[in-house]
């Protein structure tokens, strides 16, 4: 069990949540082929700390971004 | 070395000391033709049909824990080939074939139980789409029959059909050849078979890293020392990512925790494997009669190998409403695997932009049906250089050219495969 710290609510449990993937930067609406297929498929899957979205959609409806580890389930972000 | 009857009877008056050891221990050699980098069932049934249909036996199998330990010993032991896409049902409908006879042809009891696999529909329109995978699988030659509440009510007594639930059921699709393997026999079953026709399988042996010249395969680094080989074949499951990167090669997948649990063992309640599909929860009981009960992935980025409350509450609410007497019974155990789910949920198998060497990866929660085929396949590639049609459609390279095996329809989101 996950307990997710929203900048906005505070620590809460990952039922309230839906995950958004790594996050990853999106490519210009006119780009080219490669850098399109570039952004969709680039693999982000490192064993370690992961910056990933999450959308608390059982809290704040906020899309955040937040930098977990893929180990430990640790996040490194602190709500302070 | 074959067992039978009478050696069974002889080990049993020994007091059962005297079994020889599966696989043999040789030294590593310093050049092999090929490198199997992941002793799991993919890896080893490779090595199995390379000496068994090529003859080719100059192989190390190198597995960086035991025999078994990753996800092959991990799974809810699951067989079918109920798919849409032609691809992903070809491959998958001939391991059912292969699974008919491994028993003898490895002459070790892998306990393939047909018992039939249910899929449960929970409104008309889904019934409808199920109608619709039943019509496909039948023009490909594979038995699947749609059935309503009351032969649903015949074949399995105890399911709860009740209308007052939130999700009730309308019928389900079920493929008879669909059931269970005993999971951990096929990994050694595969290992002792390829082990006595002079493979060499080293256990606690990671790969670290690869030689690669002008982008072509001169060699691999293992823990035991660097091997020369001109081909090699990695089949490592929820590590392809990192295995993959050690030869410069990006994998579009991500590794995320999938769990699985045992109850206690209660008489023989279900002889069929049931799949709910809300969210999904599915059991089957074993021969020992537990229940074993698996359900969708974590969902986020993991390699932790560690179950949590959030998925096994989830599974188990959900087996409930198909079984209201499982609330009776206790949890045992759980645990879990890390899964490769690429980003259309299938496979990705067969050659790498690296001359020499081929990746196997991408099977997540659903690659243990596959491992006979995939091995067959695979063997047929390592040996003849030839891409063989029933793994065509996994390369690598479909990303690139928009040709993605999305059986689900869900799009380039690992997580929500
Ligand atoms: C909980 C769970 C339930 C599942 N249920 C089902 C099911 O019901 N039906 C189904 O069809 N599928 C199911 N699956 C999926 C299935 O288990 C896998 O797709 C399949 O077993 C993969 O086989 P494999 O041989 O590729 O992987 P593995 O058995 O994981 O073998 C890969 C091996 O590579 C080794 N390795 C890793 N890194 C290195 C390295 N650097 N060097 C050397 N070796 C290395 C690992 O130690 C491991 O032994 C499930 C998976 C899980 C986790
Ligand atoms: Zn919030």
């Amino acid at each position: 069990m996950l307990l997710i710290p929203c900048p906005y609510c505070g620590l809460r449990d990952e039922s309230e949540f839906v995950y958004g993937g790594p996050a990853r930067a999106l490519p210009d609406m006119d780009a080219q082929t490669p850098e399109a297929q570039h952004s969709l498929y680039r693999p982000i899957n490192p064993r370690g700390p992961l910056r990933e979205l999450w959308y608390h959609s059982g809290g704040c409806e906020c899309w955040i971004t937040l930098t977990r580890n893929t180990i430990t389930h640790e996040f490194e972000d602190d709500l302070s | 070395m074959g067992y039978s009857a009478l050696s069974l009877m002889g080990h049993a008056f020994r007091g059962n000391t005297q079994w020889p050891t599966l696989i043999a221990a040789p030294d590593m050699r310093t050049i092999y033709d090929i490198v199997i980098i992941g002793g799991g069932g993919h890896g080893l049934a490779t090595a199995h049909y390379l000496a068994k249909i090529y003859g080719l036996t100059n192989i190390a199998v190198c597995e960086a824990g035991w025999i078994g330990g990753g996800n092959t010993a991990r799974n809810t032991t699951i067989v079918r080939s109920d798919y849409l896409l032609n691809g992903s049902f070809a491959l998958k409908h001939f391991a059912l074939k292969l699974w008919e006879d491994l028993t003898q042809d490895l002459d070790f009891n892998i306990m393939y139980e047909p018992r039939g696999y249910i899929d449960l529909a929970h409104s008309d329109g889904e019934l409808e789409q199920f109608e619709l995978r039943a019509n496909a699988m039948r023009l490909r030659g594979a038995d699947a029959q749609i059935l309503d509440r009351s032969a649903l009510k015949a074949r399995i007594p105890l399911l709860s059909l009740d209308m007052d639930k939130r999700f009730p059921v309308s019928g389900a699709l079920f493929q008879p050849a669909g059931g269970v393997v005993r999971h951990d026999a096929v990994a050694w079953g595969f290992a002792r078979k390829a082990s006595q026709a002079g493979i060499h399988i080293f256990q606690n042996c990671p790969v670290t890293g690869f030689d690669i010249s002008d982008g072509v395969l001169q060699g691999v680094q293992t823990a035991k020392g660097h091997i020369t080989c001109k081909q090699a074949l990695i089949s490592v499951a929820g590590e392809s990512s990192a295995v993959a990167g050690l030869a410069g090669i990006n994998l579009p997948l991500n590794s995320i925790n999938v769990q699985a649990c045992v109850t206690e063992p209660v008489k023989p309640a279900l002889d069929a494997v049931v799949n709910y599909n809300v969210g999904l929860s599915y059991l089957s009981q074993t021969a020992k009669g537990e229940f074993v009960l698996g359900g969708a992935t974590d969902g986020y980025a993991s390699f932790a190998r560690r179950g949590s409350f959030e998925r096994i509450e989830d599974v188990l609410a959900r087996a409930v409403q198909m079984f209201p007497f499982l609330s009776r019974l206790r949890l045992m155990r759980h645990w879990s695997g890390t899964a490769d789910i690429t980003a259309d949920g299938n496979a990705i198998v067969g050659q790498t932009p690296v001359s020499g060497l081929m990746i196997n990866s991408g099977w997540g929660y659903a690659g243990f049906k596959a491992t006979p085929a995939v091995g067959h396949q695979l063997a047929e590639l390592l040996a003849t250089g030839i891409l063989p049609d029933l793994i065509a459609p996994f390369a690598l390279d479909r990303f690139a050219l928009g040709a993605e095996q999305d059986d689900a329809g869900i799009g380039p989101y690992p997580w929500l495969h």
